[in-house]
């Protein structure tokens, strides 16, 4: 069995051999799912404290039902919540929580590196549930998982990714696990919100969503934050939905007829995406966040086996 | 009080000096031999001595921030690393835009009697970049140059102003060149480095624009200009264009610049954060070739010390700035000069007599009648870079861990004795 390491930091240093034992584990996960008592031992007296410094919704709950589903004790720690407000720094509230016996870390924190940081210092095993711009490894996995019933071998497989590359974490991680996996990924977005040297990662570049959108598989669309606007990224809401919503007759025009469509959430309706896109045979957006709850049972789980044995 | 040094290889190459043999010193200065018996003999077989070496641009923190660096702790650390003059950048608080400042630093130096200190005074009052400093009043007080480092000088007609009034009493303008709206929230080099790791980058334009902008100013006043810690390739192209062009423009570049790219970031080590960032190899090339070419005119260290508890956070909080000053001479020669990026001559120079010229310093050389400021270095000495053994109050360096060769064994100040292996004498060893 794969994903011999204390913990899991990003897709970067994942190999692809470690996704796919990810994957195998996260399919039996998915069968303890589709239980009626969806619930497993597996992890009873496994301690993880879920530590998020910047907000989130789906991510947080995802990891909270994934540790309730299999047995683990939990807590949450939330920025607003925390001893961050009384001038803690970082490393003293996770050493706090090391001192209380806690098996996994799980971090969300907007600076890049912030797991990475914590992995080294700690004894315990670190997840990165996101670091600022770089990483989202459960959400890459997730997102590879969904495509990955599609398109078991991602051979040939042709991605289109839409929108906000440069304060993307959701984008750095999938493209280099798609990557991984074999598949070509073209990016689209307006030149302000694609870095200058994003061709090192081996993608192609178009500004124009007519180009990116033909001879796709799967069309992965991101959410454009407002604040962009304001740093002057792009002139004003309605210009973006004018270059770069994902419209239906956008996708009727110049996508292929069998396309599908994935969003990592939360969605902003009618600014980069449809609701008619959304809420269409096409979309994966829901297998996605089910999938989530598995992926991250999956990683939970084996980053557990050398204490459970 | 006289001291002989017998047997050392003399090394100066601003005045042709290479050869073995004896110095002698009275009194602070180098003298002809003499009969008469030395206090002190130093048997210097097997080192080098060279021209104390000169930095023109540390930050010693005092007064202000004394639990990161003060002037005494500072002042070990440029002996121990073979300096026998800092000049200290402003950016203190109080910063030094009063006499007042001026003269407490000098003080506590002179009553130290370690290292010689002169202090940098500030262009603008409170490093604000509205207003003038009182130029003429901190230049009487000692200041031998003027900058507003850490802040760039962005408003364009004071940065004239600043050339201008300088003429008074030709000391250099020193500008810190960042634009920052495009440096903004950056914490690293923008390029391949900051979009693998997703941090919002400083591009190389934040400094070549301004530099552009300032050697133009520096034309059009006739002022002195000199520009600290360049970095970036896109900067030396100016540079060139205006030393061709006759005008009167200095330029400093950093060891971690010189030795250090932006790959040594990926893992998030926040030694490696600092101001102008890590660069590529690309630009690290540049650096050293412009060093070369004397396009670039000294070494200076940038020597920033931060506590442990500001550098021990999540990158993004930490402050810019490296220690350098302990691991300036032994790390450049270990990485240049022994591997043949750079002669040991271009080292020496860059690092005693270029840098001294730049603040109209008469150190850094060796010369019968001159001051007797030197070092000794013993070339093939290999150490480990240790934070535990630093003399500095700070330890965030790049280099730890580093196996150095040349280390600093003896450091003369003004004559006298103020650091020998591993041991520091106030006042000098009598």
């Amino acid at each position: 069995m794969v994903l011999n390491r204390k913990d899991l930091l990003g897709i970067e240093d994942l190999s692809r051999e470690e996704i796919e034992g990810i994957f195998e584990v996260a399919e039996s996960m998915e069968e303890i799912l589709s239980r009626t008592i969806k619930k497993a031992p597996t992890l009873r007296g496994i301690t993880i404290a879920n530590l998020f410094f910047e907000p989130s919704t789906r991510t947080l709950n995802s990891f909270v039902l994934a540790e309730k589903r299999l047995s683990a004790d939990s807590f949450n720690l939330s920025a607003s919540s925390s001893s961050i407000l009384k001038g803690e720094t970082l490393l003293d509230t996770a050493k706090n929580i090391q001192a209380m016996e806690v098996d996994i870390v799980v971090i969300r924190h907007s600076v890049p590196g912030s797991s990475f940081y914590l992995a080294k210092k700690l004894s315990s095993s670190v997840v990165n549930a996101g670091d600022g711009t770089h990483e989202h490894p459960t959400q890459a996995l997730l997102d590879l998982m969904t495509i990955r019933k599609r398109f078991p071998d991602f051979k040939d497989l042709k991605v289109a990714i839409i929108g906000d590359i440069e304060h993307s974490r959701v984008a750095r991680s999938l493209i280099l696990g798609l990557n991984k996996m074999g598949a070509s990924v073209t990016v689209c977005g307006p030149p302000t919100l694609i870095p200058k040297w994003i061709n090192t990662f081996g993608v192609t570049v178009t500004y124009d969503i007519t180009k990116a959108l033909p001879e796709k598989h799967i069309i992965y669309v991101l959410r454009i934050q407002k604040e962009r606007q304001e740093e002057s990224l792009f002139p004003s809401m309605r210009e973006y939905i004018r270059y770069y919503c994902l419209t239906y007759n956008r996708l009727k025009e110049y996508a292929s007829p069998d396309i599908l469509i994935m969003h990592p959430g939360p969605m902003n309706r009618g600014i980069e995406i449809e609701s008619k896109v959304a809420d269409s045979e096409y979309s994966l957006i829901l297998d996605q966040v089910r999938t989530g709850v598995a992926i991250r049972m999956s990683i939970l789980y084996l980053l557990s086996r050398k204490k459970l044995k | 009080m006289r001291i002989t040094i017998k047997g050392a290889h003399l090394y100066d190459p601003k005045n042709n000096i290479d050869e073995i043999g004896d110095l002698y010193i009275k009194d602070g200065i180098v003298t002809e031999s003499s009969n008469t018996s030395s206090d002190i003999e130093i048997d210097a077989r097997g080192l080098y001595l060279i021209p104390g070496l000169v930095d023109i641009h540390s930050h010693f923190r005092e007064p202000g921030k004394e639990d990161a660096e003060t002037v005494e702790t500072g002042s070990k650390a440029a002996v121990k690393g073979g300096f026998t003059s800092v000049a200290v950048m402003p950016n203190t608080n109080p910063p030094i835009d009063n006499e007042g400042v001026v003269r407490y630093i000098k003080e506590k130096a002179s009553n130290l009697g370690i290292c010689r200190i002169f202090p940098i005074g500030t262009i603008t009052k409170g490093r604000k970049g509205q207003e003038l400093s009182e130029m003429g009043h901190l230049y009487e007080a000692g200041c031998v140059g003027f900058s507003d480092d850490g802040n760039c000088v962005e408003n364009s007609s004071v940065f004239r102003r600043a050339l201008e009034y300088s003429l008074l009493f030709d000391v250099p303008i020193i500008d810190h060149p960042e634009d920052s709206d495009l440096s903004r929230d950056g914490q690293i080099n923008e390029g391949i480095i900051s979009t693998k790791l997703g941090f919002k980058g400083i591009p190389d334009v934040s400094e070549a624009s301004i530099i552009a902008r300032d050697i133009l100013l520096a034309k059009f006043t006739g002022g002195r200009l000199h520009l600290a810690h360049i970095s970036a390739e896109s900067s030396i192209g100016f540079l060139k264009h205006g030393k061709e062009d006759g005008i009167n423009v200095t330029a400093e570049v950093t060891p971690h610049h010189l030795l250090l790219t932006e790959e040594s970031v990926v893992n998030f080590d926040t030694n490696t954060k600092m101001k102008p960032p890590l660069r590529s190899s690309t630009d690290r090339e540049a650096l050293i070739r412009a060093l070369r070419e004397g396009i670039i005119n000294a070494i200076a260290t940038d020597h920033a010390p931060h506590p442990v508890y500001e550098k021990e956070v999540e990158y993004s909080l930490a402050p810019f700035g490296v220690v350098g000053l302990e691991t300036a001479f032994s790390a450049l020669y270990t990485n240049l000069v022994l591997k043949n990026k750079l002669s040991f001559e271009e080292l020496i120079n860059s690092m005693s007599n270029k840098p001294a010229k730049i603040l109209n310093l008469p150190l850094g050389e060796i010369r019968k009648g001159g001051t007797a400021d030197f070092t000794l270095v013993d070339t093939e000495k290999e150490w480990v870079v240790d934070p535990d053994n630093f003399a500095s109050k700070s330890i965030n360096s790049p280099f730890i861990g580093w196996r150095l060769k040349g280390l600093v064994k003896l450091t003369i100040v003004n004559g006298i004795i103020t650091f020998r292996e591993n041991e520091f004498f106030k006042g000098g060893k009598n």
